[in-house]
């Protein structure tokens, strides 16, 4: 294996496309896992506004598809993917179960941030006549701003290990090249390089996550 | 609606009514007379647990009028921060109603009941405010629930901190301050709504001697100053003493006795009032046997040398245990235990000598001062 333009170009394109899968996935991912977290704790038994029965229902659909493994949740909603984005391959195929897969997880992860707010603040913010949409989005998600933050971090590095799965059914980004060349054409070179690229990631978004958790977070200092 | 802010400028005092956004109007036909702003009619609250049912509050009746301090004292567990948020709703009674201004709570809507809320202000013992907001924003805060203009919002907000003396801190967050001044600023978000009335549940619980003595100022201020009605919830008699004119006694989910504070000091009827009052007296009275008398001297009577004239004229030989004096309302009550070594004769003469003298006494047994077990 000789380190030419072609090698070069073919790994730059394949961290682009690990970062444009894990970018839209996680985006749409929370885009449904943030009202979805918010939903299980505000329908609580103890929560702001009880719901017994949506809290179940919804507890045990996202437990069914979390419990899922990754690789048969991607086979499983091809005729899904297919209708959203036309294709099963690729960049593009991967993101929907992408985002099925991440969803759910991402529910719980916000479900548990919220959770960790005081009590008594919300109480307070009741004893002011505050509202239940108001209660949610001036004093829930505000107060558990640092706690989601770290949570982001920790669902989008599991979304980016994913999405580096999926490239054992040709889903592209850099776990394609790594078991196309490296796994398969035993380049254990190329496997390597993309390997610690992957972790290089991973390292960047956790560590950018919890900084920016840090700075924000007006308890601390 | 909102009139516009003018600088009061002959005046230290601040200007507190210059917006009035949520007024909450009564429902009693003459706005001026002395009204009960908050009537408890009936109330209990039963709470279901795995192990059966609680009854937190039992068939409770109060009367809490415009403009006076009101107190609640109960040991932990007698029910009294479940009264208290049944007051504003935050727990929905099981039975009975509150009238807030003349209007029942059980009979409002949710709307309705928000509105009422933000009529009622409340401080908490951990004063719950927002962590990731500075002080001037937690003021703002139920200003901004209130839909109030946010720049109105902030400058009344400043105006608020300086009421309570807390100006420089305006950016600060409250990981930054201490206790005090976390519930200063809850105090003043309390107030920001104009509310008719203060709830404190435990507000000094979590405040040393010297800081707790200063928000009760602060609080009594607010009552004078602002004309806010408010309702102390507390385990602490001293708090009663300091700042409340009329004080309900809760234990075992009732209330034991209610009345003037100064009244309910110098003659407690129900055990627990007993036990409170003599809190510090039980620990230092409870090993000494034989008849002991509490006398309760009053604003006239302690300028009388009671126990000399006492031992002159009855020849007899008094063992003092335990004296203090408090400050209610301005006024010095003390009160002081002693024990009649001698025999019944002996303690006949000393009542006699009491009762000529005018002076409240009253015997007490080992049955009030002995540790109970709630």
């Amino acid at each position: 294996m000789i380190w030419d333009k072609t090698t070069i170009d073919m790994i730059l394109k394949g961290i682009q496309e690990t970062f444009f899968m894990v970018f839209i996935s996680s985006l749409a991912a929370y885009i449904i896992g943030i009202p979805l977290g918010i939903a299980l704790v505000v329908t609580d038994k103890d929560g702001i506004k009880p719901f017994p029965a949506l809290n179940t229902f919804l507890g045990i659909v996202i437990n069914l598809i979390r419990s899922v493994p990754f690789l048969i949740l991607l086979v499983m909603v091809t005729p899904i993917t297919k209708a959203i984005v036309k294709t099963t391959i690729g960049v593009k195929g991967v993101i929907p179960p992408l985002v099925m897969c991440a969803a759910p997880y991402i529910a719980r992860m916000v479900e548990s941030s919220i959770k960790e707010v005081d009590y008594g603040v919300v109480e307070a913010a009741k004893s002011m006549g505050a509202s239940t949409m108001q209660i949610i989005t001036k004093v829930l998600i505000p107060e558990a701003k640092p706690s989601l933050l770290v949570g982001a971090s920790i669902s989008i590095t599991t979304i980016l290990g994913y999405s580096a799965m999926a490239g054992f059914v040709g889903g592209g980004g850099l776990g394609t090249i790594a078991i196309n060349y490296g796994y398969y054409r035993y380049e254990t070179e190329i496997m390597f390089v993309t390997v610690v690229l992957l972790v290089v990631m991973v390292q960047l978004i956790q560590e950018i996550g919890m900084r920016f958790s840090r700075f924000t977070d007006k308890r601390i200092r | 609606m909102e009139k516009t802010i003018t600088k009061n400028e002959n005046s230290d005092e601040v200007r507190y009514s210059d917006i009035t956004e949520s007024r909450y109007e009564t429902g009693y036909p003459d706005k001026d007379s002395n009204y009960p702003i908050i009537r408890i009619k009936s109330l209990s609250k039963v709470f279901k647990t795995k192990s059966g049912t609680v009854n937190a509050l039992d068939d409770i009746n109060l009367d809490i009028y415009k403009g006076e301090i009101f107190g609640i004292i109960g040991l932990s567990g007698a029910g009294k921060s479940t009264l208290v948020r049944c007051i504003n709703y935050l727990e929905v009674p099981t039975s009975g109603d509150v009238i807030f201004e003349g209007r029942s709570m059980s009979a409002a809507n949710e709307y309705q009941r928000r509105q009422a809320r933000r009529a009622m202000g409340m401080i908490f013992q951990n004063f719950n405010l927002l962590s990731q907001r500075n002080v001037i924003k937690n003021i703002c805060f139920p200003l901004e629930i209130a839909g109030v203009d946010r720049d109105i919002a902030a400058k009344k907000a400043l105006r608020l901190l300086e009421l309570v003396g807390l100006s420089d801190k305006a950016s600060a967050y409250p990981s930054q301050l201490s206790g005090g001044q976390k519930q200063r600023v809850a105090i003043a978000r309390a107030i920001a709504t104009e509310p008719k009335l203060l709830l404190c549940d435990e507000a000094t619980s979590a405040l040393d001697p010297n800081t707790t003595k200063q928000i009760l100022e602060l609080l009594k201020d607010i009552n004078k100053k602002l004309g806010i009605t408010v309702i102390v919830i507390t385990h602490e008699m001293k708090v009663i003493e300091s700042i409340c004119d009329r004080v309900a006694i809760i234990a075992d989910s009732k209330i034991a006795e209610s009345g003037n504070v100064a009244d309910i000091f110098s003659d407690p009827k129900s055990r627990i009032g007993k036990k409170l009052i003599l809190e510090d007296a039980v620990v230092n009275c409870d090993i000494v046997s034989g008849k002991k008398i509490r006398i309760i001297f009053d604003g006239r009577s302690s300028f009388e040398p009671v126990i000399s004239n006492l031992i002159l004229t009855t020849k007899a030989p008094v063992n003092i245990l335990y004296a203090s004096t408090r400050d209610i309302k301005g006024k010095a009550y003390g009160q002081m235990v002693f024990q009649i070594p001698g025999d019944d004769a002996e303690y006949k003469r000393v009542a006699a000598h009491l009762d000529s003298m005018g002076i409240n006494y009253e015997e007490v047994t080992d049955y009030d001062m002995g540790q109970d077990d709630d």
